[in-house]
């Protein structure tokens, strides 16, 4: 995980910064009240049903920031991350990438896009392509993007690439199940750097994995983001180590953001009472305050995001909940720059 | 133990430098999928001997026609049906030809057959089911519907109706017995792509910008592999065997060219004086299409990721 | 007398590429109603030892060497007379006296049969009772483990539940039949962090209200913390360290298990995380030393050649490390 100096050398030789830094503080992405809506409607008489998977969420990430988005499985997580690729294209709403929108891409645009946002996926034994040895796999991005003229050149590089994320170059043979999951983690990463992207979206990239080799992860990632200034959108699960990597952190429930701000602060001093159940479900490694620590106990589960409740989505478990919650739903409201989306503040 | 302690020399307890460390080691020998497979499939001694008579037969189909003093078509009425012998090892038929000639020209036709049945289905099959899974949609919806509509069509209506129209060779029958049978294979590779793109792995490939071609055969269809060949190498006995079939009942390739299924139409009609003329174009059918079953068998098993 | 007690239990597994040796001579007890963490990564050997104390070993897989006693019986194979007898005997054990709460839910639940049958049939098995009273236990079970509507809910298919509620239902098969034992396979990797913490509350609950010992095996540290009077700590097939929850989290001795500390962001301190560097060792060769010398910050030369005993600092806290014994010259040396 050394050779830190290389990555930025190789910045510069092959291909270059892509982006002249921006003059002005525009944020590398800005999402606007995007919606991601699915059609799961069975047969053609029955009822239409939508699933809401995102629901009018805006947030922005600034360049060389680490955004962190939190929330349980089923809250839209996911889907906003790979809407943010195109994975899925966004129902409603715009994704601006450096003042663009991505829906208008086309051809050269849209060649440049795939190269500067990229992604690293949950799940380390299903994210590599089991036929492919190591080598084809880091070397597949730079023959797309023509990075580097000879193969050869590009075999060395993915070699070096190995090297910075910690794995031995004469892996470069191999194939993906011969290595561990912490191991697939890091060529998925050294799969991304080959095109020496500008923002990477991590859609839970340590959930699947060991607490001792998240560890890795995580510092091998931010030492990345310091060498060269990458952004993160950083989704994930786990609170405590969201915090630890994030500048900021949104928090998701159901489709919607319901609290946002400084990663400490979110962290310290939640106000949404979601926000303040998740913080005080972490297991947190030490006998005597575990032991200490009373539990916000949240009673029941995600409800189906196919039929939302009306007002407030966390309104069923809500302990704070009141009659007023189901009326509406709560808009975000900015406390000195921790926003957060509830009535009873 | 605590002996045993004592006599270790302090020097061993300098730290060790970061360089004599073994970190990401792997034991594990690197071996690609086909040798992997490879390895397997020797395990299945059925398999393999279907493979060693396979080899032989096309062989023999090869070389015999070229070595032998006889042609297939040519009549020596003075040895009508005689039986085997050292000039004509398998004996001759109602016009005195050499049977083990005729045999083993039929092995070429009734072997090439099945082999380029086989091929032309993997590409259509594969080609079709592939790009229908991948696109989905309307698209997906109408390719199935083409399939639905040609499969409620007889086969045996196909070839006919082909042979009439082309006349009787060995492309018709060809043209016969794929029209329909590569649909299995494309609903198959259909299915099979339908799961795999939702993987992550081909969610990568389209994140880094990989082209649709480029994710659909680099990234899917190389995946399902497994399915694709044990189903390729069970459809050859089953293209053999539909063209002797056809060839019994007298529909194919035309005299006095000979394929196994016309081998045995013709001893049928000696088959009270002669019995065992039938018994060698049966013969060669039956045992090659038997070790190709078990070589399908092997192939499946050794390609089943379940017998990892 | 310990309710559990495995002695140097060694366990291979055949594979094509060779001998994987998955545990390598380990030895621990656990104790009437006590709850004992087993901490690992994954090849760590915590589920393989766990495995073939309940006889569930992969046909690939062998108890080469060691025992395992249960209530003062040994219930390892080689104790009985045939494999026979010896699966008769572990069918008597398995979900009465010993059970299992799996990780993933759906590969232990039978997706065609609903929920209620699963349930009664485990507690029929065990006890011959009449379908309506077996219903009555099912219904209380499921009222038990925290299951709203349980009625209800006794008609419906696994696939009709959230990965919580599955849980619950594993649990509540688990405890059916009151086990002595209660062994949890990493129960709650696979939830989000609101569920985990809902099903670890009802394993503690449940755990006191039946008086049984329970072995949760985790690669978190911080699921022990709450739970667990004794913690194991695993590491390439041995086991490196054992001690009270005091002893590990805060008088920690061996690099591993500090290393293991280290890599939890503790939001109560502001630490930076310290990874431990590179991956677990591979068990087709594994180190002829302590297993841990390739990533240990304090490796010396002699580790990589000779596995540490293990010391002990205490009646119940002992570490395998050979750091131990530099210490011990360098007191010598002073002294």
């Amino acid at each position: 995980m050394a050779d830190m100096a290389e990555v930025k050398r190789n910045v510069s030789a092959a291909g270059g910064t892509n982006l002249a830094v921006c003059a002005g503080e525009q944020p590398i992405l800005k999402v606007e009240h995007v919606k991601t809506y699915f059609d799961v409607t069975k047969g053609l008489f029955s009822p239409k049903q939508i699933v809401k998977a995102v629901d009018d969420v805006s947030f922005s990430v600034g360049r060389g920031e680490t955004y962190g988005l939190v929330g349980e499985s089923g809250c839209g997580k996911s889907t906003l991350g790979r809407t943010l690729v195109k994975i899925y294209p966004a129902t409603e709403g715009k994704i601006m990438y450096n003042g663009q929108d991505i829906a208008a891409f086309r051809g050269a645009e849209e060649k440049n896009f795939r190269k500067e946002v990229q992604m690293i996926f949950q799940d380390p034994y299903a994210s590599l392509n089991p036929r492919m040895t190591v080598g084809e796999i880091i070397k597949e991005p730079m023959e797309i993007h023509g990075i580097l003229s000879s193969s050869g050149e590009r075999e060395e590089r993915a070699a070096e690439l190995l090297k910075i994320v910690g794995l031995k170059p004469d892996h470069i043979r191999r194939y993906p199940h011969e290595f561990s999951g912490g191991q697939r983690q890091r060529i998925s990463i050294a799969r991304t750097l080959a095109l020496n992207p500008r923002f990477i979206i991590c859609d839970e990239p340590i959930s699947a994995l060991d607490v001792s080799i998240q560890a890795q992860i995580i510092n091998l990632l931010k030492e990345i983001q310091d060498e060269m200034g990458i952004s993160y959108l950083f989704v994930a699960h786990d609170l405590s180590m969201v915090n630890y990597i994030s500048h900021r952190i949104g928090v998701m429930y159901l489709g919607h953001l319901v609290e946002e701000g400084d990663a400490d602060e979110v962290y310290s001093d939640p106000i949404h009472p979601y926000t303040k159940a998740l913080l005080s479900a972490i297991p947190i490694p030490d006998p005597d305050v575990a032991k200490r620590k009373s539990r916000i106990k949240l009673e029941g589960e995600l409800p189906s995001p196919i039929n939302p409740p009306a007002g407030c989505p966390f309104r069923g478990r809500c302990p704070m909940a009141t009659e007023d919650c189901g009326r509406e739903r709560p808009e975000m409201k900015d406390y000195n720059g921790h926003k957060a989306a509830c009535f009873c503040v | 133990m605590t002996e045993t302690k004592e006599i270790l020399d302090d020097s061993l307890f300098e730290k060790l430098d970061d360089s004599e460390k073994n970190t990401e080691f792997i034991a594990m020998e690197s071996k690609t999928y086909f040798q992997d497979a490879w390895r397997c499939f020797k395990k299945n001694k059925l398999a393999l001997g279907g493979l060693v008579f396979l080899t032989i037969m096309i062989l023999l189909a090869v070389f015999v026609p070229l070595v032998s003093p006889y042609t297939y078509d040519a009549q020596d009425l003075d040895v009508r049906n005689a039986l085997p012998s050292m000039e004509h090892l398998l004996g001759t038929d109602k016009l005195g030809r050499d049977i083990l000639v005729r045999l083993m020209f039929g092995a070429r036709i009734s072997l090439s057959v099945g082999f380029v049945a086989a091929f032309l289905n993997l590409i259509i099959g594969v080609v079709y089911g592939g790009i229908s899974g991948f696109v989905g949609g309307k698209a997906d919806m109408v390719m199935m519907r083409i399939i639905d509509c040609i499969y409620s069509i007889p086969s045996m209506l196909y070839v006919i109706l082909i042979m009439m129209v082309f006349g009787s060779n060995i492309g018709s029958v060809l043209l016969g017995i794929c029209v329909s049978s590569w649909i299995g294979m494309a609903r198959q590779v259909r299915t099979q792509v339908q799961t795999l793109k939702q993987q992550e792995f081909a969610l990568a490939a389209y994140v880094i910008g990989a082209s649709k071609v480029r994710i659909l055969f680099k990234h899917l269809i190389i995946n399902c592999m497994g399915p694709i060949i044990v189903s390729t190498t069970l459809m050859v006995p089953e293209a053999i065997f539909t063209e002797s079939f056809l060839a019994f009942i007298g529909i194919g390739i035309s005299l006095p060219q000979a394929s196994w299924g016309t081998l045995a139409s013709e001893a049928r009609s000696v088959i009270q004086s002669y019995p065992l003329q039938i018994v060698w174009p049966v013969l060669a059918i039956c045992l090659t299409v038997l070790s190709l079953n078990f070589i399908g068998d092997g192939v499946g098993e050794a390609l089943d990721p379940k017998n990892r | 007398m310990a309710l559990l007690d495995v002695k140097n239990l060694s366990v291979d597994f055949e594979t094509d590429q060779g001998t994987v040796h998955a545990v390598r001579d380990i030895t621990f007890s656990v104790g009437e109603s006590e709850a004992v963490g087993i901490v690992g990564e994954s090849g760590s050997g915590k589920s393989v030892t766990m495995y073939s104390v309940m006889g569930l070993l992969a046909a690939n897989g062998t108890i080469t060497d060691g025992s395992v006693t249960f209530k003062g019986t040994e219930i390892t194979e080689k104790a009985f007379l045939n494999h026979r007898a010896y699966e008769a005997c572990m069918e008597k054990i398995r979900g009465n006296e010993m059970s299992m709460i799996f990780q993933d839910p759906m590969t232990f639940l039978n997706p065609v049969v609903k929920i209620g049958k699963q349930i009664t049939e485990v507690i029929k098995n065990h006890e011959k009772i009449s379908d309506a009273e077996a219903k009555k236990r099912a219904v209380e079970l499921m009222a038990q483990v925290g299951i709203p509507s349980p009625e209800k809910r006794l008609n419906q298919y696994p696939h009709e539940f959230s990965g919580g509620m599955r849980q619950r239902i594993i649990i509540a098969i688990a405890l059916a039949n009151h086990p002595k034992l209660i062994i949890a396979d990493e129960p709650t990797t696979a939830l989000d962090v609101t569920i985990q913490a809902q099903v670890l509350d009802l394993i503690k609950e449940m755990k006191e209200k039946l008086q049984s010992s329970v072995i949760m095996i985790t690669h978190d540290l911080g699921v022990v913390a709450s739970l667990c009077d004794k913690i194991i700590i695993m590491y390439g097939g041995k086991i490196v360290e054992t001690g009270t929850d005091r002893e590990i989290f805060y008088e920690a001795k061996h690099p591993y298990t500090r290393g293991l500390l280290q890599c939890v962001h503790n939001p109560e301190k502001k630490e930076k995380l310290t990874p431990i560097a590179g991956s677990p060792p591979d068990l087709l060769k594994p180190p002829v030393g302590c297993p841990f010398v390739d990533r240990c910050p304090e490796a010396m030369k002699v580790c990589k050649l000779y596995m540490p005993e293990a010391a002990a600092y205490s009646e119940t806290h002992q570490c395998a490390c050979w750091l131990e014994e530099v210490k011990r010259r360098k007191g010598e040396n002073h002294g």
